[in-house]
């Protein structure tokens, strides 16, 4: 290349454009392999709901079911349980399920459960701080977790509280309550996680 | 014969230039003393783990189904495999006992001062792709503190504002840490990371021997130079430094062996014990810890009630030592000849390190919160400190020549 080019702008024009163009098609080869880390087709195909019977959890315990890999929490819940929901709610963060993506429409009550079987609570047990799998911890003012501890679930990785509907208490780490996934009564025995009234018809 | 094989490459690949350039004719000062080990023991686990690893990846099986079948393959069925394994596992614990060793060396002696500026960058690049090539590697047993580990820290993307949870997505390649997860974690751990460190070491060391190196009194020893250009307290790298550098090898080599032989999961430190559980998605283990590596930056994230912020925390702990070149103002490198103010900030700091690194590894609880939170505010702190504290430094007049 000369040392002086005769028309120096025209140069540095060209060559402005040249690696304009360039970069352009630099980005456009980037696309497939940053999309590739996307989740496959296989890995979007297997949402399929989950049918489990509740029949028979007997009342206070808890019972897991895997839905897309992850872990769902049943608890029968007792009415002890039911009734310390509305004792705590000064200390909870959204107390009254106001954040829409953690739970579907029908949730949006003390319970976060089907009006019809507000007994059940049925959540996706993933702390919606770093995504461990709370610990169901229903018993009264254990020795670690306080006097006022009403029962509910307790992340062991760092150290968030959810009371018995999984709201969240202030002052944790996690942000939002537990998540309410999407489920159906199919009979008043068999709740289908991840299924929609649709099911039902 | 072999004289006249020796130039006939040598006139045309430039091998004795290379050999003298960076080794035989490459000066050095004379006075380092134990903390000067530490580079080239990295180098040398560096290697090792690349041997090691690629044996590793020979008998190993990067599916969800078979991940955690072929690791006990290899600790029980193959010839020696146990042998490869603890190597390699052990080796990454020696890898960051050595780097953090390393960083406080510079730390100590200045070595990130002018002119040495993109040597430390380097470094600290280096640090970061370490953690990520570490935390991916950990994976691949797919046992239960693999499996949890990778859903705690790719959960740490989700807490981005707006793009977060789909970042957290992009990364996993599913809706949860899955066969994809681990499948892409293997290709980057061994392949993609491994060709980056490659390349950052080689950037750290040309960087460093186009400046030269620091020394404990932080004196340049390029400003004293005799009539035949060699700086008169400089002392060729080869045979002096590689003999030195072989005899803290072989000393490494011993304490690594003891390690090997008679403590490889280093109590539950190196290996945790839950990781000998195979990865179940629907049970966190009871108390869930990092590597002893990553617990410093762990309690930092912990002792920050919000998860936004306790990243943006945990990340920063690591970004910040890239401009401590330039928060430290003073122009004495070598901590022999600073303040009183200076070393202890450095001390508070390094203890702060350690606490924090104990802390990382316990279980939550309302004390160690509190503790976690004075140990991080002392660990910024320092930055803070150094950047006022060496404004108007009284230091010792630093000598013309090496001590």
């Amino acid at each position: 290349m000369a040392d002086s080019p005769s028309n120096p702008a025209r140069r540095r024009f060209l060559t402005g454009a040249a690696t304009a163009v360039g970069a352009v098609g630099v980005g456009f080869a980037a696309v497939p392999f940053l999309s590739s880390f996307q989740p496959s087709a296989k890995a979007q195909a297997a949402g399929a709901p989950v049918d489990m019977n509740i029949g028979k959890l007997a009342p206070g315990q808890m019972t897991t079911v895997a839905w897309r890999g992850k872990p769902v929490y049943v608890v029968n819940r007792t009415d002890r349980m039911l009734d310390s929901l509305s004792e705590i709610e000064d200390r909870l963060s959204d107390p009254h399920s106001k954040v829409a993506s953690q739970q579907p429409e029908f949730a949006t009550n003390l319970y976060r459960a089907r009006k019809e079987h507000e007994r059940y609570l049925v959540i996706v047990g993933l702390c919606t701080h770093l995504g461990c799998a709370p610990t169901y911890r229903p018993e009264v003012a254990p020795d670690d977790l306080g006097d006022d501890w009403r029962g509910g679930f307790f992340c062991p990785c760092h150290g968030s509280k959810f009371d018995l509907s999984g709201r969240v208490y202030k002052g944790v780490p996690a942000p939002t309550n537990l998540v309410v996934p999407q489920y159906v009564y199919i009979t008043d025995e068999i709740i289908r996680v991840g299924g929609t009234e649709e099911d039902l018809a | 014969m072999i004289k006249d094989l020796g130039k006939w490459v040598d006139d045309r690949l430039p091998v004795s230039r290379f050999w003298n350039a960076h080794l035989a004719k490459y000066y050095v000062p004379h006075n380092f003393n134990f903390w000067y080990y530490f580079g080239s023991l990295l180098l040398v686990v560096f290697v090792l783990q690349i041997v090691t690893g690629i044996w590793l990846t020979m008998s190993y099986k990067p599916s969800a189904e078979n991940a955690f079948a072929s690791v006990e393959y290899i600790m029980r069925d193959v010839e020696w495999g146990w042998l490869l394994r603890y190597m390699h596992s052990t080796g990454a614990s020696f890898f960051f006992i050595a780097v953090y060793l390393h960083i406080f060396r510079g730390m100590m002696y200045g070595s990130y001062k002018k002119p040495r500026e993109l040597i430390w960058i380097f470094g600290v690049l280096i640090l970061l792709v370490l953690m990520a090539e570490a935390f991916m590697g950990y994976l691949l047993p797919w046992g239960q503190m693999s499996y949890w580990g990778a859903q705690v820290i790719i959960s740490l993307f989700s807490s981005v504002p707006v793009i977060g949870p789909d970042l957290a997505l992009w990364v996993r390649g599913d809706y949860v840490v899955s066969d994809a997860t681990l499948n892409r974690f293997f290709a980057l751990h061994v392949i993609a990371l491994p060709l980056v460190l490659l390349f950052l070491i080689g950037g750290h060391i040309m960087a460093l021997h186009e400046v030269g190196s620091n020394n404990p009194d932080g004196v340049e020893i390029k400003e004293n130079k005799d009539n035949t250009g060699k700086p008169v307290d400089g002392i060729p790298f080869h045979p002096y430094y590689t003999v030195k550098d072989l005899f803290g090898l072989g000393v490494f080599m011993f304490i690594f062996a003891v390690v090997l032989f008679y403590w490889p999961d280093g109590g539950g430190l190196f290996l945790e014990h839950p990781n000998f559980t195979p990865a179940d998605p629907l049970k966190t283990p009871e108390h869930i810890a990092p590597v002893w590596y990553f617990a410093p930056h762990y309690a930092i994230l912990r002792a920050i009630p919000d998860k936004f912020l306790g990243v943006v925390a945990m990340v920063a702990a690591i970004l910040i030592l890239f401009v401590l070149p330039w928060l430290d103002r003073n122009r004495t490198r070598s901590i022999r000849y600073r303040s009183t103010a200076f070393k202890v900030n450095l001390f508070a700091f390094a203890a702060a390190f350690i606490g924090l690194g104990y802390l990382g590894t316990q279980a939550p609880t309302a004390l160690g919160t509190l503790a976690s939170q004075i140990l991080s505010a002392v660990y910024f702190g320092f930055f803070v400190a150094v950047f006022f504290i060496s404004r108007r430094e009284r230091t010792q007049p630093v000598p013309e020549r090496l001590q």
